[in-house]
């Protein structure tokens, strides 16, 4: 891979809180265009890292370059103008408002050609509103509370407000968790469906290794804030410190002979 | 400056501290345990102040020595609590756990607002004076200046609620209970915690506390309307200059306002509240969460 | 212009002649009543600053200090320049809060919730303490203000308090109209959003210290109007109007009228004010009695205030129309 078409690298990322190792040497380079998924039991750092790059944290050494450019000082909000978008774990939402309203705000935030003191209802807005959610599948919720959601809606509301700026990178921390086995897929296609319009670097949070295998060209498979695995799904799958530490499919007695070797 | 103005001011400065301190120990505790921040404090310490009158006059009256009258006070700051603090906690504030922190501030200021009145229509509007308990103690030299020996004892009383508070609070099983509910009220409740009683308790040392700087401090000043409100102010500035919930904050921010009160007092009169305020906006500035406290990120 | 622009406009300006029409009549009928609602309006401009700060998730317990502010200086204005322009006074009075508001919010912006608000407690309480010792400018007697005019037109004393009342009546309308444009506007969604979750706003690359500054400052400048305005119907000022006790009245306003309606706040003033009189007439020693018990009943029973009382009955009949739509549909 070439260093011109790389948009965003971690070098030597460390992050402690206190005892626990949330980061440790994350070193990784993320081509334009790549579709990312970061793997890893509960507390392995992927959060802690997404947390990072977008700007909430900030780590205790080394640097994050986004298109060439040093940005780790910068803040969540710094990044979002420059294309650093993100959904969360557990959505953020404007929970009294309706799925349309929290959409008008991203899009008013965002400031396309639009003035902050024109009405909020204007055509224009709406429009734009209307044809996010359509793009999402959401028309039937425009006007519901978002506190009365089901959550695979939420989870696709978070991700249709992160895509309001049009982001080069766009960070997903678990676009599937609390939706239902049948639903991951349907919601996956969604997600990668409104995606295909842009030309969008992704990097995505997954518990589930077939939705890893199937939307993924490359795996980072983290423990205890290191990276330990970094390569095709289907290698990564196989590795064994991958199945003994994140996948939990390595047999019991591999991992013996393993120790015991 | 000469050293006996620095040791008139340094004396001053901490026998102010003192009560403050007790005040604002009670309010940080209620603020710990219940997160509300109680606008009423200041009233309470009125009506403490207010009882403590009362019930001193009734020790020459029952023909009583007047030492007495140390122990009229403590039983009239009893009083006050063990009536305002289940009506308040139980038959109003209750009422409000969980809604909006500022909602709850409104809801002390409408309770600080009827006491006022309350306390007016009990005791009128003319001064009370109890000096009497003021001669207990005779006089006391430090470097050739004397001081009144009941004022010094005000600083005995604080250090004494300090660590009773803080010797409850870590070193009982019903202030390890107190610790579990600040620090998850709700799982508290599923370990079979009544965490209502908890609420009641606290609140209730917490008023006992106002009512007992209120009670003590009335040998001072001249119990009169308008105490309650002076009193509010000042320990907000406290607390926030400690950190809320804070007991050493409730303990650093007192001896600062006190020292800073006293210091304005003697060198510029005119600045007096404004001195204590400036000292607050600084440390606000410098420690957003006051002195004793530490900022979280929130895990997202 | 947008629907809806208009339609805010139009209110505004129906307003403006209900008001007008509604003077005329007090002044022939019952003239007190013209002193009471220019106060309310006074009271009702600052709480009009609460409320859009409470739409950006924030409440102060010190708007004393712009109210205070611009009583001050339109006061001075008027005692030491001689000014007694009634239009101008509200113009110096609005910048002088305004501009006061907009140094201090950047020292203010980081903190929430009871936080924010004792902060601006204190700042109320230093500018009080400031000017009780201020002997310069009346120290804690404060000072007393000459008539106002009125565009170099100087009323007899009958119509004095008509004239004030009216000049208050279109500050409040305009007030509240620029202020509802203000809300429905894109900008005041996102300060909506503010309220709900700052994190998302952050993350969707818009500042909440810039929502804060600005609601700040826009408080400010009601403050200052309404400071002005009272400062001229009483004829008197002094440094009570930046006392704690004083903001507090103005947050009972802003939660008895609710963040949603801007004309709630008027009206909640004006009950207020009422009930003022009311009380100083029948109990004029347990005002504040009357005033704590009434604000937890509003909070008991009203929590979301007056302003989402309406919102209620809009909302039933909303929702009576969709059933009954859908029952036509069943059918
Ligand atoms: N703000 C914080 N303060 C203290 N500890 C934190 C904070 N954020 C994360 N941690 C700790 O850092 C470790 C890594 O957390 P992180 O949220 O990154 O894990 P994760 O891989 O996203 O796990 P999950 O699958 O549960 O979401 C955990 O032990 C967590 O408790
Ligand atoms: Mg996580």
């Amino acid at each position: 891979m070439s260093d011109a078409a790389i948009i965003l690298e971690a070098r030597d990322v460390q992050k402690r809180f206190g005892a626990v190792v949330a980061a440790q040497d994350i070193n990784i380079k993320v081509g334009l265009g790549e579709k990312l998924s970061l793997i890893g039991a509960n507390g392995a750092g992927k959060t802690t890292f997404m947390n990072i790059v977008t700007g909430y944290l900030k780590p205790d050494a080394g640097s994050i370059h986004f298109d060439g450019l040093d940005v780790t000082k910068l803040n969540p909000r710094q990044l979002t103008r420059r294309g650093v978008c993100r959904s969360f774990q557990i959505p953020q939402l404007y929970e009294p408002m309706t799925a349309l309203e929290n959409l008008l705000v991203a899009i008013g935030t965002s400031n396309q050609a639009f003035s902050l003191l024109r009405p909020a209802r204007d055509a224009a807005v709406l429009d734009q509103g209307h044809a996010l959610l359509k793009r999402f599948g959401l028309e039937g919720y425009a006007e519901r509370k978002v506190s009365e959601l089901p959550g695979g809606v939420r989870k696709l509301l978070d991700i249709a407000m992160a895509l309001v700026r049009r982001p080069k990178v766009l960070l997903l921390d678990e676009p599937t968790s609390g939706v239902s086995v049948d639903e991951k897929f349907p919601l996956m296609e969604t997600v990668m469906e409104a995606l295909s319009e842009e030309e969008v670097t992704v990097i995505f949070v997954e518990h589930d290794m077939e939705i890893v295998t199937r939307y993924s060209d490359r795996v980072l498979a983290f423990y205890q804030g290191q990276v330990i695995a970094d390569d095709d799904p289907g290698e990564v799958l196989a590795d064994k410190a991958v199945q003994k530490y994140v996948t939990g499919t390595a047999k019991a007695d591999a991992v013996e002979e393993e120790a015991g070797a | 400056m000469e050293f006996a103005d620095i040791l008139t001011i340094l004396v001053d400065g901490v026998v102010y501290a003192s009560w403050l301190f007790i005040v604002a120990l009670g309010l940080t505790l209620i603020f710990g345990v219940l997160q509300i921040l109680n606008l009423a404090h200041g009233s309470l310490y009125a009506v403490g102040a207010y009882a403590a009158a009362s019930f001193t006059m009734l020790v020459p009256y029952f023909g009583l020595p007047p030492a007495f009258s140390l122990l009229a006070m403590l039983i009239a700051a009893l009083a006050v609590a063990l009536v305002l603090a289940p009506i308040l906690e139980r038959g109003l504030l209750r009422l409000f756990y969980g809604r909006d922190e500022v909602l709850i501030l409104l809801v002390t200021y409408a309770v600080f607002l009827v006491l006022e009145d309350v306390t007016k229509l009990v005791w009128g509007v003319q001064p009370y004076y109890v000096f009497e308990p003021r001669n207990l103690f005779g006089n006391v030299e430090i470097g050739q200046l004397f001081y009144v020996g009941y004022d010094l004892m005000l600083i005995v009383l604080a250090a004494i609620c300090g660590l009773a508070v803080w010797l409850g609070l870590n070193k009982t099983t019903t202030g390890k209970v107190v610790l579990a509910v600040i620090h998850n009220p709700d799982v508290s409740a599923c370990m079979g915690v009544r965490v209502n009683w908890i609420y009641l308790l606290a609140f209730f040392v917490g008023v006992f506390l106002a009512a007992l700087a209120g009670a003590y401090t009335a040998p001072l000043i001249s119990v009169q309307p308008g105490i309650s409100v002076n009193v509010i102010i000042l320990s907000f500035a406290v607390v926030i200059i400690g950190g809320l919930g804070s007991i050493p904050g409730a303990a650093i921010g007192a001896l600062v306002v006190g020292i800073a009160r006293a210091a304005a007092v003697y060198e510029f009169p005119e600045a007096e509240i404004f001195i204590i305020y400036l000292v607050m906006a600084i440390v606000l500035v410098f420690r957003p969460e006051g002195l004793f406290q530490r900022t979280q990120a929130r895990k997202i | 212009m947008h629907a809806s622009t208009k339609r805010t406009c139009l209110a505004g300006l129906i307003a403006v002649i209900l008001l007008v029409l509604a003077g005329f009549v007090f002044q022939h009928w019952q003239t007190w009543i013209l002193f009471t609602a220019t106060k309310a309006i006074g009271y009702g401009l600052v709480a009009l600053g609460i409320i859009t700060l409470m739409r950006g998730g924030l409440v102060s317990f010190g708007q004393g200090l712009v109210y205070c502010t611009g009583a001050y200086a339109s006061g001075l204005m008027a005692t030491r320049l001689g000014v007694t322009d009634a239009p101008v006074l509200l113009v110096v009075g609005m910048l002088a809060s305004a501009l006061l508001a907009l140094i201090v919010s950047p020292l203010i912006a980081r903190y929430r919730g009871i936080f924010f608000a004792m902060l601006t407690v204190a700042l109320s309480m230093v500018l009080y303490g400031v000017l009780v010792k201020m002997n310069a400018i009346g120290g804690s007697d404060g000072f007393t203000l000459p008539e106002p005019t009125f565009l170099g037109w100087q009323p007899s004393v009958d119509y004095a308090d008509l004239a004030l009342y009216l000049l208050a009546a279109v500050v409040a309308v305009v007030a509240s109209t620029a202020t509802r444009l203000y809300y429905d506007s894109m900008a005041g969604l996102v300060a909506l959003a503010v309220r709900e979750n700052e994190l998302r706003v952050e993350y969707l690359g818009s500042s909440v210290f810039k929502v804060t500054v600005r609601h700040f400052t826009i408080a400010g400048a009601l403050g200052g109007l309404g400071g002005t305005l009272n400062g001229m119907a009483l004829g008197h000022i002094d440094p009570l109007f930046s006392f704690w006790t004083t903001s507090g009245e103005f947050v009972f306003i802003a939660v008895l009228a609710g963040y949603i309606s801007v004309s709630a706040v008027f009206l909640s003033a004006m009950i207020l004010e009422l009930v003022r009189s009311f009380s100083n007439l029948y109990f004029p020693e347990t005002w504040q009695l009357i005033l704590g018990g009434f604000l937890i009943v509003v909070i008991v029973f009203l929590p979301g205030g007056i302003g989402s009382f309406w919102e209620r009955v809009k909302e039933g009949r909303a929702a009576r129309a969709q059933a009954e739509q859908e029952e036509g549909a069943g059918s």
